[in-house]
């Protein structure tokens, strides 16, 4: 019961052929010894009930083997101050706002040999040279405080308070006056939120928000105002000596403020109220590991699906990419569109093994495996934007700096390993594709799309940017085909910050299925787009791919059973060579093509009026629950063995500038593929639209 | 003390055991739902040792990795859901359950 004893990671999740690649390895096991390989990922572990892994080795010129070190992983936000004037007695004041006061020392200003932190107990305290004086008075969690230190090393002469903002609490000022030691050295580098470690990086993280720091000396005041800035990783001092700092490891920006009073929610309307940063000491942007060593892609590498295969004892952990085609490619006429931005949210997803009565909404035990089980003794590895910080507050931040454990063949049959299924059909079929990535669409838009006659959705493409969603409006608009082979998608709003390359930005704002909730006021990303929902933001997923998310259950699926609009003349294409009222009544996921997540046709929420739904779902089981989005309250009969409306609607329409849409609307129709070597109503279904989807011959919608 | 549970309901258990997947009548359904509270499902999970191989595992608070029950390895998802159920029930019934 190993786990795997190396891992890895790059810096980008997306490649062309020819390109060199930095990988960056840290060996966990004690010979500090292990073998890399590039390999095609063709099929995922699918079970049972299905083909099994299938990956192809390539030969990229790479060594039989490798020696390396474990690396270490500097995880925590905070902010830090590189230049200062020279400062003799200090006087240190700000705004905190902690999250976990009484857990464990959490530094609020490093300066020096001075530290102004928070006790074990949970009160304002001040070191210098290692003394430490505190007002013994814990701080309350989540409540606003002036905390305030002076110093003169000449004298040894110290004081510190903190002041809780006014409020109903039954809560007083805290505050001691001492001697500590003379002498204790002042100067950069500052740091807010935590004190620097020996050897690089930092410790003693702060968990909560801090703002306004002001830094006095002699007759100098440096303020650094936290609401300048915003969605960069600059923090400004707004004196004339212009005394900015950076921001590491990407604490939370466009947070409310002490000055927030909920009669701004925009933080751009009024920045003054969100003059806050909210650090954590399990933020991570950047592992910053050393690279091991450099991959160059082969120049006739075909677009794909790949890993670094990295393996020592146990298990082998494999470091996920796509190959997609170069500027200068030929390309095919259909793409896969990886859904790297749903890869990447749902990346180091850590809620499956954390306490919880999650089978009732899941309909059956969590499952993992034993590189999970690597992820969850590996807390500095970060987490996925399900989770939630040490102190409760909701992950927004998703970077690709770092290990990521779902770019993989196996573990949950989902994302990456769940879209195999469709590279491992379309390989068996013959039929030529390129893959390219959200990442490439939500910077290229529309015109990567134009490139290809049809474009192909992996089975759960959730987390969608605008540019992206406008980008497959005008593929559309221009006369794409477009096959939405899955469930639950174009539902969460991402934003890209410009300051972190790949990294995404989510939250969960007002309504949906969320794993956390987004405080009040925060709604509004760092990079001023208003979070949520993609339905309650005025563009349903319905609009685009005629069905949008109506119910999850994650026990077992079912099958579609025709509609009378199957045998429209319209829709005759889809069905050729089906017999069978029912489809997908088997599969490698719960024995049925429709499940997990599923969507459902709605005109009221801009399904097309003309679209037809082909197929639908039905007999799905006690597990699977109406989304409460939905609802507008709670109510009884929601599940699926009781409410008509959980199921999976197959739909297809045409667009007027020639093209078409065909949606599935479910995650597990993917996996229903390989059933009975390739040979099955799904596999023809699927084969015809994609036939027909090609022919350039245009698709004309009815007559209205 | 009266029993979270009806140990006398091995109809349920019989339910389940042919068919843990799925539809469920609506008391086994009930008493899926009272095993699986917080408080009751034993913070549970299934990990995968191996590609067909499975052992329940207990998570656990404050970010610690779970707790691996080594000791039996299943061949499916279904008999390590089965063992589940046989914990709870003897948690919740106050005794083995032992089908006929």
């Amino acid at each position: 019961m190993k786990t795997p004893s190396v891992v890895g990671y790059l810096d980008r999740l997306f490649f062309h052929a020819g390109e060199k690649a930095a990988v960056r390895v840290s060996v966990l096991d004690p010979s500090r010894r292990y073998t890399a390989e590039l390999v095609r990922m063709v099929c995922g572990e699918t079970g049972p009930k299905g083909p099994g892994l299938k990956e192809e080795k390539i030969q990229a010129g790479l060594a039989a083997q490798y020696e390396g070190t474990e690396q270490p992983t500097p995880v925590g936000s905070y902010a830090i101050v590189e230049k200062l004037p020279s400062l003799r007695a200090v006087e240190l004041s700000l705004l905190a706002w902690p999250t976990l006061p009484g857990r464990c020392e959490q530094t609020m200003v490093h300066l020096g040999a001075l530290r102004l932190f928070l006790d074990a107990a949970g009160a304002v305290a001040l070191s210098a040279n290692a003394e430490t004086i505190s007002t013994d008075r814990p701080l309350r969690p989540c409540w606003w405080y002036r905390v305030t230190a002076r110093y003169d090393p000449s004298t040894g002469a110290a004081s510190v308070t903190s002041m809780p903002f006014a409020g109903p609490h039954n809560d007083r000022r805290g505050a001691t006056k001492a001697r500590l030691p003379r002498g204790a050295r002042l100067g950069a580098p500052m740091l807010f939120a935590a004190s620097p470690k020996a050897g690089g990086g930092a410790r003693d993280h702060f968990y909560g928000k801090l703002e306004a720091p002001v830094l006095r000396s002699n007759r100098d005041v440096a303020r650094w105002d936290f609401a300048r800035g915003m969605g960069t990783a600059r923090i400004e001092e707004i004196s004339r000596r212009r005394l900015h700092g950076r921001l590491v490891n990407v604490p939370k920006r466009a947070v409310t403020g002490s000055k927030w009073d909920g009669s701004v929610h925009d933080w751009r309307q009024d920045p003054s109220h969100y003059a806050a940063i909210h650090f954590h000491g399990d933020d991570l942007h950047d592992a910053r590991w050393m690279p091991s060593f450099a991959l160059k892609l082969p120049q006739d590498l075909k677009s794909g699906f790949y890993a670094i295969k990295l393996q020592a004892s146990g298990p082998p952990f494999y470091v996920g990419f796509i190959v997609s085609p170069g500027p200068r490619a030929k390309r095919a006429k259909l793409a896969v569109l990886a859904s790297t931005v749903t890869y990447l949210a749902y990346a180091n997803y850590r809620r499956r093994m954390t306490p919880g009565p999650l089978e009732l909404a899941m309909g059956a035990l969590p499952t993992v495996d034993m590189t999970d089980i690597l992820l969850a003794r590996h807390p500095e590895f970060g987490n996925s934007t399900y989770d939630v910080h040490r102190d409760g507050f909701g992950v927004s931040y998703a970077s690709i700096r770092r290990p990521l454990f779902n770019m993989r063949p196996g573990g949950r049959f989902w994302n990456f390993a769940m879209d195999l299924c469709l590279i491992d059909w379309l390989d068996h079929e013959g039929i030529d594709y390129d893959v390219i990535t959200d990442h490439e669409l939500h910077a290229q838009g529309a015109g990567l799309l134009k490139r290809y006659r049809a474009v192909m959705t992996g089975s759960h493409p959730e987390y969608y940017s605008l540019e992206m969603l406008k980008a497959c409006e005008g593929f559309l608009a221009a006369g794409g085909r477009f096959l939405y082979m899955g469930g639950n998608g174009f539902y969460w709003r991402v934003t890209f910050p410009g300051a972190y390359p790949g990294m995404i930005e989510l939250r969960r704002t007002e309504d949906g299925t969320r794993a956390w909730a987004e405080k009040p006021g925060q709604y509004y990303h760092s990079t001023g787009e208003y979070g949520g929902l993609w339905l309650r933001l005025g563009r349903p997923p319905n609009a685009l791919a005629g069905v949008g998310f109506i119910a999850q259950g994650f026990d077992a699926s079912t099958y579609y059973r025709r509609t009378a609009a199957s045998c429209d003349a319209r829709a005759a294409f889809l069905f050729e060579g089906i017999g069978e009222e029912l489809v997908g009544d088997f599969g490698a996921w719960g024995d049925g093509a429709a499940g997990l997540e599923i969507d459902a046709y709605d005109d009221k929420l801009g399904s097309p009026r003309h679209a037809l739904v082909v197929a639908t779902s039905e007999n799905h089981s006690n597990a699977f629950l109406l989304v409460n989005e939905e609802m507008t309250s709670n109510s009884h009969g929601v599940d699926g063995t009781l409410n008509a409306r959980v199921k999976a609607d197959m739909v297809f329409f045409e667009t007027p500038a020639g093209g078409a849409v065909f949606s599935t609307g479910s995650i597990a129709y993917v996996a229903s593929l390989a059933h009975n070597d390739y040979d099955n109503n799904i596999v023809r279904l699927t084969r015809n639209a994609v036939r027909r989807f090609l022919d350039p011959a245009p698709f004309k919608p009815p007559a209205s | 003390m009266t029993p979270a549970i009806d140990p006398r309901r091995l109809d349920l258990a019989a339910e389940y055991r042919a068919k843990p997947f799925g539809r469920h009548s609506p008391e086994l359904q009930a008493l899926l739902n009272v095993m699986r509270r917080a408080e009751n499902c034993q913070d549970l999970i299934l990990v995968s040792v191996a590609p067909g191989k499975w052992v329940l595992g207990q998570r656990l608070p404050d970010g610690q990795p779970p707790r691996l029950f080594a000791d039996r390895v299943f061949d499916s998802l279904e008999d390590g859901e089965w063992e589940a159920f046989k914990r709870r029930w003897r948690a919740l019934a106050g005794e083995e359950l032992k089908l006929p």
